[in-house]
């Protein structure tokens, strides 16, 4: 049991494998140690968000296409160079247009992209407490109208009646044959 | 539940369908430009034949087609024979040799005519990516005061051009030649 789960679990949070971007292709050496762990994770960070232009589901780290090797190599020389992220971005973006961003800017014309969901599922919730509430209010006005009605469930509980003994006669001529 | 709740699967339905009939007629490869109604950008490079160097300002003043191709690029040649079918019309084209090998790019230009009026020498791809291109051939429209109007991806044909002709036409009306 304990077994399985752990395997589900690896499942859940597998990584995906990024076999083109690595320390060895491009190494950052030249500055202080903190500052080349800086780049390096920040070239990578980049080399993930940023889509190959000519590719149609692929990052720059992913992808083999001319234009991303270019890409990736442009990426290395300006995180070397001790460009930020934004202006790497920015850089980009005038360039290739947002159509290179993995993670979208939030503006006016992407609003729904990032809120959207979210606004689904709150109608999703509301449509769910809606059934829910109107579930259990059919469920208590139906026991309601059982309380009150005493004369009829009278009547039931003499016709339930009626039909164990039907049965029992019954079963008993079966048994008969 | 009332009856019109019945009709929420079949609403939805529609709605899905609407989505996925319009997904059918989208090309997924046509990214828009960023590129579009800006200045072309900033170059210093040499031509191709007489190795002259050459910069935006040399593109200034009359409306040019720029063509980025190089000799690897199969759909190059299949557009070739129409760039110089239009050259002869006289449509003013400028070629933008990508990342290509010099020799064979000069016997390309002697085998199958020269279209363009200089093409420059981009070995590294430094002008193209400033210019967001991602393969060959691609197209850009320049107006006389250096701006980019229009761009086409992939190869300029006889079925394409009649549509492209509208905007050079434009282009080059508007620049009073």
């Amino acid at each position: 049991m304990l077994r399985s789960i752990f395997l589900i679990m690896c499942c859940v949070f597998s990584f995906q494998a990024l076999a083109i971007v690595n320390g060895h292709e491009y190494p950052f050496k030249q500055g202080t140690d903190i500052e080349n762990q800086n780049r390096a994770q920040l070239f990578r960070k980049l080399a993930e968000e940023l889509r190959c232009p000519k590719c149609q589901n692929q990052n720059l780290a992913d992808s083999n296409a001319m234009i991303a090797s270019d890409l990736r190599r442009e990426l290395y020389q300006q995180v070397k160079d001790g460009k930020q992220g934004n202006e790497i971005v920015e850089f980009m973006v005038n360039r290739y247009g947002e159509f290179v961003l993995y993670k979208p800017k939030m503006n006016a014309r992407t609003f729904a992209l990032w809120y959207g969901p979210l606004f689904l599922l709150g109608m999703a919730g509301i449509v769910f407490a809606f059934v829910v509430f109107k579930r259990r209010k059919q469920n208590t006005e139906a026991v309601g109208d059982e309380d009150f009605d005493t004369a009829e469930s009278l009547r039931i509980e003499e016709l339930l009646k009626g039909s164990d003994e039907g049965s029992k006669g019954s079963q008993s001529e079966s048994e008969d044959k | 539940m009332k009856r019109w709740a019945l009709f929420i699967p079949f609403g939805i339905f529609i709605m899905l369908g609407f989505f996925l009939y319009r997904g059918l007629f989208l090309d997924p490869r046509d990214i828009p430009s960023a590129l579009v109604d800006k200045e072309f950008p900033e170059f210093n490079l040499p031509t191709l034949v007489s190795n002259q160097a050459k910069s935006v300002n040399d593109i200034k003043g009359q409306a040019h087609l720029v063509n980025v191709w190089g000799t690897w690029c199969i759909s190059c040649r299949v557009e070739h024979p129409f760039l110089v079918e239009l050259a002869q019309k006289g449509v003013s084209i400028v070629g933008i040799n990508y990342k290509d090998d010099n020799t064979a790019a000069l016997k390309w230009l002697d085998d199958l005519g020269n279209p363009y009026i200089f093409s420059v020498d981009d070995e590294n791809g430094t002008l193209s990516m400033d210019l967001g291109v991602t393969g060959a051939p691609e197209t850009f429209f320049v107006d006389a005061s250096g701006i980019i109007r229009h761009k086409h991806q992939g190869p300029i044909t006889v079925d394409n051009w009649p549509e492209l002709k509208k905007i050079w036409v434009n282009l080059s009306a508007t620049a009073g030649n």
